[in-house]
């Protein structure tokens, strides 16, 4: 009980158990390190809004950080430091290499896995505190009320349901598991069945504390909901479900911050909450598609994704990387789109090589990225920006980048297939339709750099590529820029 | 009482946390996630206090492996956020977008 109520009492408003009992000056200085540390995120999630300003604004915010650690290791209820010292040693030589080594294109795999990180920890907290109010006399607990019951199974729902969703995008990602959704019957009735359970058991945990098996339930089918409601998501998907894990892992960290009183946990997790949150609506809207849809939709399921009857097949054209080189070489303004295939390739240093070349033949290169592009919101940004890629040549805008297009000469598809498929704007019974996308075809010449003829992630046919100024370039991404790098020079060279 | 305080504050922290994120531009928005996720490690702070709370052997070991993923949620989100954002570079920030309109007005 003591730390509990410590906790209480260290929060300048009157509770229960401390009515009357004045505020130590430990208790001020604890509080003002959670006051500052609160600020201090909030300023570094604003730097965020300008790229300039960004890099020292989290630095700040991780200062932060580390008043509100100080802080609650000077807070009176801490009795041994022995574990959490050892605790905190190993989990930063465990953090160290982990941030140091990750490449960029695996931005989302290392996003996931550090969700699932911090959920295990709101997790285990969320048993420490259900077990310790539970333990205190033979059953009846003095210092669990009916709010702080349902704090507690709040968070241990929310946190399991992020701990296993995590990993499971984390093996899809890392290609552990199939990025193709996995469906069976009556999947959606069964998930819902399983929701509608844990909201119940979360009701009668809140209405009789004392109940363990409902908490436990509640445990139990978060760690399994986390599995069965990522399973049917497509690996297209994933920009979405990272964004609202990214959600129900700030939500359960603000209910930790419920359950033991204390204001910093509640003010984080209330940030990430929004930011996910905020994230999952642009990313779905990027997509056209409802929450509802991605989660209980299974896009792409199919394997046919209905092949569309009627009209010969056109083949498409190709072109040879001579040529292409020759006119990307005179072109004035080329657009570049790329998609998740490039970052698959690692073909970015490449395709800065080619930015520079092109730009030293006069040629004006700027790049369409699109909300979704890549497996996390904003990927492509950062792995352009990786290859020194300035941000300025970056269009994040889709209006912005068809404004461009429609002036540019030729324009370059790399590894993206769902983001440039006119279907999503003509073919109304296409899964797309209604998706913001590039029009790269209004575009004087159209390259499509593509590994082989087949579908993207969607697994829906793509018009684009037989279009009367599209010419396809097959190949691995790398090689195929690397082939343009060489012919380009080549021209030179001939001189 | 105390937990309508709780949820002013959890109100008014996700309102500024809305206010504040829905400005921050699509370029960074990788960035924004790895940070939130940073930040979202103050789970630290519950991981600590049942960790050396004494509340008997098996919370201790729970709480001790809370810290180590909590720790390590956040020393590794703050260090790759840092990473990512130190690439972002732009001196001639901007310059794309006034260009290509300029291109378009000399178009018509």
């Amino acid at each position: 009980m003591s730390v509990l109520a410590s906790l209480f009492a260290a929060i300048p408003v009157p509770a229960a158990e401390t009515l009357g009992g004045p505020l130590t000056t430990r208790d001020w200085i604890v509080q003002g390190a959670y006051l500052a540390a609160s600020i201090l995120f909030i300023l570094g999630l604003r730097s965020l809004t300008k790229p300039t300003q960004a890099r020292l604004g989290m630095q700040q915010a991780a200062f932060g950080m580390l008043f509100a650690v100080i802080g609650t290791l000077l807070h009176s209820g801490i009795i041994t430091y022995t574990w959490i010292i050892a605790g905190l040693i190993l989990g930063a030589l465990i953090g160290y290499p982990m941030a140091m080594k990750v490449a960029m294109t695996s931005m989302p795999q290392f996003v996931a896995f550090s969700h699932a990180f911090g959920a295990i920890a709101a997790t285990l907290v969320g048993v420490v505190e259900y077990r310790h109010a539970f333990e205190m006399v033979n059953g009846v607990m003095p210092g669990m009320n009916h709010g702080i019951a349902f704090a507690v199974g709040f968070e241990v729902l929310f946190g399991a349901l992020t701990v296993t969703g995590s990993f499971m995008a984390f093996g899809k990602l890392q290609e552990l598991i199939t990025g193709r959704p996995i469906t069976f019957p009556g999947q959606n009735a069964f998930n819902i069945t399983l929701i509608a359970v844990a909201l119940l058991s979360l009701g009668v945990l809140t209405y009789d504390p004392t109940q363990a098996w409902a908490f436990y339930t509640v445990l139990g089918l978060g760690l399994f909901l986390g599995v069965s409601m990522v399973l049917p998501i497509g690996g297209g998907d994933m920009p979405v479900v990272i964004s609202l894990l990214n959600s129900y892992a700030g939500l359960a960290a603000s209910a930790t911050g419920f359950a033991i009183g204390n204001n910093v946990l509640i003010i984080a997790g209330a940030l990430e909450g929004a930011g996910g949150f905020i994230l999952s609506i642009i990313m779905s809207k990027a997509m056209n598609r409802s929450f509802a849809n991605i989660i209980f939709g299974a896009f792409g399921s199919a394997p046919s994704a209905a092949a569309k009857a009627g009209g010969p097949v056109k083949e498409p054209k190709t072109i040879t990387s001579e040529d292409a080189a020759t006119q990307l070489a005179y072109a004035g303004s080329v657009v570049i789109v790329p998609g998740y295939g490039m970052a698959v390739a690692q073909a970015q240093h490449t395709c800065r090589e080619l930015h520079e070349l092109i730009q030293k033949k006069g040629g004006q290169v700027t790049y369409a990225i699109h909300p979704v592009a890549g497996r996390m919101p904003g990927h492509l940004n950062v792995i352009l920006s990786e290859a020194g890629i300035d941000y300025g040549a970056l269009l994040t805008d889709v209006d912005d980048a068809n404004r461009v297009l429609q002036t540019a000469d030729v324009a370059v598809i790399i590894g993206a297939n769902d983001i440039v498929n006119p279907d999503a704007e003509e073919d109304k019974s296409s899964p797309l339709f209604g998706m913001p996308i590039f029009r790269p075809w209004t575009a004087k010449t159209v390259f499509v750099v593509k590994r082989g003829k087949g579908t993207g992630f969607s697994g829906v046919e793509n018009p684009l590529f037989t279009k009367d100024n599209t010419l396809m370039i097959y190949g691995d991404a790398k090689g195929v820029l690397g082939n343009l790098v060489k012919e380009i020079k080549a021209l030179d060279e001939g001189h | 009482m105390l937990q309508i305080f709780q949820l002013y504050v959890f109100i008014l922290a996700g309102f500024v946390g809305f206010i504040v994120i829905q400005r921050v531009p699509p370029l960074l928005h990788t960035p924004l996630m790895s940070a939130t996720n940073a930040i979202s490690g103050i789970s630290l702070v519950g991981a600590i206090v049942a960790a050396g709370g004494q509340y008997g052997k098996l919370a201790t070991i729970l709480g001790f492996i809370a810290v180590v993923c909590a720790a390590t949620n956040v020393v590794a989100g703050f260090l790759i956020t840092d990473r990512m954002l130190a690439m972002f570079k732009g001196e001639k920030a901007g310059n794309a977008k006034e260009q290509a309109d300029k291109k378009a007005e000399a178009a018509k």
